[in-house]
């Protein structure tokens, strides 16, 4: 089975939100939540600043307390590549996912079940990438499976400095971020 | 008739797209791309290629519906624009249909202007009075007391009627009040301009300076991608702005510059390349006029005099200045857009297109290349009248570089005002908030009291359309024909608009509201065909190409074109001396100084700030901050202030304020963002944002509204452009 994951370039990212809208219309996100976010960290003092720009989602971790949490089942890996996925149907909206989610990617949609990135699953699954990564004007963003090292992220990741969101959680995010 | 025409192609677009070639001008092998370009197996998906309206870039997009709903909006990866990638605005494309405050009928106003009381007419009532008055102007007083502000290529059909009912007054604030300065400057040196899309060649670069021109969030789509392309390619990025911008962010080199002192770098640029000899030898003596006036004046400009002008470190100029030479040709300074800051514009843009000289960069790779458009016929319309009586919004040439196609907005208010050189009784707006687009609000409001007609046709219950006479509502991009689209770039191409829903209401396309007005003003005849489509099919047919395909593939490719030296392009300049004008007799001829000369500007005095303004990626001028998914991306603007004298004000991010301006004008309350990412002498917010339109409901009143604190504006005395950077602030902390 493959492993997706992403290899994000801050070096190119702009912040422009493409990937916040691109996801909210392909997955018909309600309105006043988003799968996907803009983070802008600056250090520094002026003029001598320095930026990391990153969009930012669920981390698909390899290690996830938000299944280990879950007490329906309903968080669960998928076969699809390892993404973490939601059966709503399973979903009692008890919202303890939320709380061990390390991340802040989750959030309970009006209709009453936890919801969150899926790495675009139903395109995923036809062979095209994330909405998120399609739509991209800067191309920074690189989807594919972590455990062929011939994929373009495990190329990127073996050859760029790069950092994942949190370490010291444990969670083992499958986004790294290059810098 | 339109219906008809619709089903007919709905069913067409319905069928696959060509998947011809798909790799992008980027040289992306856009593989995503080519799957989408694929026939989508699900039932109930159509695809239907047209073009984004969200800013005046026109990618080539494809509307997505899922049983017959709006569903997403993509890029087209056969455009050369988009590479099959929109961004943010276009993305949220969807929004400009679903915006709950859309105009829905024709409104005829029912009390005096500036009051919100109207009644819903019917399209024949609403025309039949704008006619009736436009008839009366024509018989009274000449047609050329009519103006026209038009802006994007929606408002060609209206021009078309303005020009048949024999007015030469076709405005936009897109030349006075944006790029006019940038491409006089530009065309007085090398006899052409910079255009638009902008014939930067980013992708290909070594080296790239930004002057205030904070790419990134001002979203031209193409010149981002090869924005990413350079980063990748490890080009150096120079970046001046008074604010760390997020390009500022890679950038090999940040100048934090004292706004208003660009052109003191500029010239300091052009002294440090002639003085160590970096310039490029051979260009300057090939093509150039006058290089050693030019390098004998900018002698006097010396890194250590530029110091004492920007703040910017003398051994920093140099170093930036050798690192653009080290680089050429495919080194460039960028020309930047929104080019309106101080009145003396067209003067600091020659200074960019001198320095670009000295780097001998003009058609070559990596700097400007040479852009080519696929010619298209224009329909065979009848002669429009010839007017004979000089234009009023540029009385005896005053300013002799003011651009005739786009005009002078800010003259024509003038002449509306004061009534001379003869009276302006009407305006007709097509697509432009001019309550938000020209610097000083109670000049317009009294260029509009002195009308006898005032109409606006929009999407959306503006500022504008709040003091019209009558509202005319259109049909948003997405559920309508407009004309062809073919903009000079790297490669030709030509692109179609077209409907994918009906309009919800009774709003109409521009091209059926300028045809029905022209009927209702006798004007029939410059409108000989029945249906848009008609005309479409006409022009694309007699350019030899297949309207079908078009409509299929929503873009059709021409023949690629050498863009550059190193392809085999004849290098020439049309300008009167055929050479690269270093001294320019055209300026000397008409009483200016023939080499740029630095101008100081006035700086605020304390407890002042300069007031800058610029952009987000997700919004576009003052139409979009209702648009409800975008307005979730951002929603309201905030002032940034540098983060030590928020302190020292004793303010913190997410705190309320309002700012006056030096006239005492004070705006719509606001969110402070205290924040190190800006010089201590300056302020800055996005534009568009603190509508004062109560129709426009869901974002009344958020964030405030840059363009009302412009009262004051410097002209440019050799274009007309209005320089709107000249504006203080203070800030006001009580009762917010």
């Amino acid at each position: 089975m493959a492993r997706y994951g992403m290899a994000i370039d801050t070096k190119k990212c702009v912040g422009c939100m493409d990937c916040v809208v691109a996801c909210k219309t392909e997955n018909n996100v309600p309105e006043g939540y988003n799968r996907d976010w803009i983070t802008n960290e600056t250090a520094g003092k002026f003029p001598a600043l320095r930026q990391e720009i990153r969009t930012e989602r669920c981390n698909q971790c390899d290690n996830p307390p938000c299944v280990y949490c879950c007490p329906t089942g309903a968080s669960h890996i998928s076969d699809t590549g390892g993404i973490v996925m939601i059966d709503k149907n399973k979903c009692i909206g008890c919202k303890a996912c939320l709380a061990a989610c390390p991340y802040n990617a989750r959030f309970v949609h009006p209709e009453g079940f936890a919801s969150k990135c899926t790495f675009c699953e139903q395109r995923v699954i036809q062979g095209e990438k994330p909405a998120c990564v399609e739509v991209c004007p800067t191309y920074c963003m690189n989807f594919g499976d972590l455990d062929d090292p011939l994929s373009i992220v495990s190329q990127l990741i073996s050859k760029r400095p790069n950092h994942a969101l949190l370490p010291p959680a444990g969670t083992k995010p499958q986004i790294f971020y290059l810098t | 008739m339109n219906s008809l025409s619709r089903r007919k192609f709905l069913q067409i677009s319905g069928s696959t797209f060509a998947a011809a070639s798909a790799i992008g001008a980027l040289g992306y092998a856009a593989k995503g791309s080519l799957a989408l370009a694929e026939e989508k197996k699900e039932s109930g998906i159509k695809k239907i290629p047209t073009y984004c309206n969200l800013c005046f870039w026109k990618c080539g997009a494809i509307a997505w519906l899922k049983d017959g709903q709006l569903w997403k909006i993509t890029g087209n990866p056969l455009d050369p624009l988009s590479n099959g990638r929109l961004c943010p605005r276009g993305t949220g494309g969807i929004g400009t249909n679903t915006d709950p405050n859309r105009l829905k009928a024709p409104l005829i106003r029912t009390k005096k202007r500036g009051e919100d009381a109207w009644s819903v007419v019917t399209w024949d009532e609403a025309l039949n009075y704008i006619a009736g008055k436009l008839n009366k102007i024509k018989s009274e007083l000449g047609p050329e007391s009519v103006a026209l502000f038009s802006h994007g290529i929606g408002g060609n059909f209206i021009k078309h009627t303005f020009l048949a009912y024999g007015t030469p007054h076709i405005f936009a604030p897109s030349y006075a009040q944006c790029r006019g300065p940038r491409d006089v400057g530009f065309e007085l040196t090398f006899g052409e301009g910079i255009g638009s899309p902008e014939r930067t060649d980013i992708k290909n670069t070594r080296c790239m300076a930004l002057i205030g021109s904070h790419l990134g969030e001002n979203m031209h789509n193409s010149q981002v991608q090869e924005l990413s392309v350079a980063v990748d390619n490890g080009a150096s990025i120079i970046v001046v702005d008074p604010r760390f911008s997020i390009v500022a962010g890679k950038a090999k080199y940040y100048l934090p510059i004292k706004p208003g002192t660009d052109m003191a770098l500029l010239l300091a640029w052009a002294n440090v390349i002639i003085k160590e000899k970096k310039y490029d030898v051979e260009f300057v003596e090939l093509y150039g006029l006058g290089f050693e006036q030019f390098a004998a004046s900018v002698a006097q400009y010396t890194p250590e005099w530029a110091y004492t002008e920007t703040g910017i470190e003398p051994q920093l100029i140099i170093e930036t200045a050798l690192e653009l030479a080290r680089n050429k040709p495919a080194s460039f300074i960028h020309p930047g857009r929104h080019t309106t800051w101080y009145g003396d514009d067209t003067q600091r843009s020659r200074t960019i297109a001198l320095v670009n000289a000295l780097l001998g960069n003009w058609n070559h790779k990596g700097a400007f290349f040479k852009p080519v458009k696929l010619k298209v016929p224009s329909y065979p319309y009848p002669d429009y009248p010839e007017s004979t009586r000089g234009r009023a919004d540029n009385p005896g040439k005053k300013y002799p570089w003011a651009g005739e196609d786009e005009g002078l907005t800010n003259g024509i208010r003038e002449a509306t005002i004061t009534g001379k050189p003869y009276p302006i009784k009407a305006w007709v707006t097509y697509s432009t908030n001019l309550i938000n687009a020209l610097p000083n609000q109670q000049e317009t409001i009294k260029a509009i009291q002195n009308l006898d007609l005032m109409v606006a046709i929009d999407i959306l219950p503006s500022e504008i359309a709040g003091w019209a006479d009558v509202v005319l509502p259109e049909a948003t991009y997405l559920e309508r024909f407009d004309d062809l689209h073919s903009s000079p770039f790297t490669t030709p191409f030509l692109g179609i608009r077209q409907p994918a829903v009906k309009p919800p209401e009774d709003q109409k396309p521009g091209w059926w509201i300028a045809k029905k007005l022209a009927d209702k003003l006798g004007l029939g005849q410059y409108f000989p065909w029945k249906d848009i489509e008609e005309y479409l099919k006409y022009r694309v047919e007699s350019a030899g190409l297949s309207y079908d395909e078009l409509k299929e593939n929503g873009i059709i490719l021409g023949e690629k074109l050498p863009n550059y030296v190193e392809e085999g392009l004849e290098q020439s300049f049309p300008t009167p001396s055929g050479k690269v004008e270093f001294y320019s007799p055209q300026l000397e001829e008409k009483g200016f100084p023939p080499i740029p000369v630095y101008t100081k500007h006035e700086n605020p005095h304390d407890g002042y700030f300069r007031l800058l303004f610029g952009r987000t990626p997700v919004h576009t001028f003052s139409f979009t901050q209702s648009n409800p998914i975008l307005q979730e991306m951002f929603e309201e603007n905030e002032v940034w202030i540098n983060a030590d004298i928020a302190k020292s004000y004793n303010l913190k991010s997410g705190d309320y304020i309002k700012l006056k301006n030096q006239d005492g004008v004070v705006s719509n309350k606001l969110k402070v963002r205290a924040t190190e990412r800006i010089r201590t002498d300056c302020v800055y917010m996005v534009h568009g944002f603190g509508h004062q339109s109560k129709a426009l409901k869901t974002t009344y009143n958020k964030g405030a509204n840059d363009a009302q604190l412009v009262t004051k504006y410097k002209i440019d005395p050799i274009m007309g452009g209005t320089g709107m950077n000249v504006n203080f602030v203070t800030f006001i902390q009580e009762g917010v």
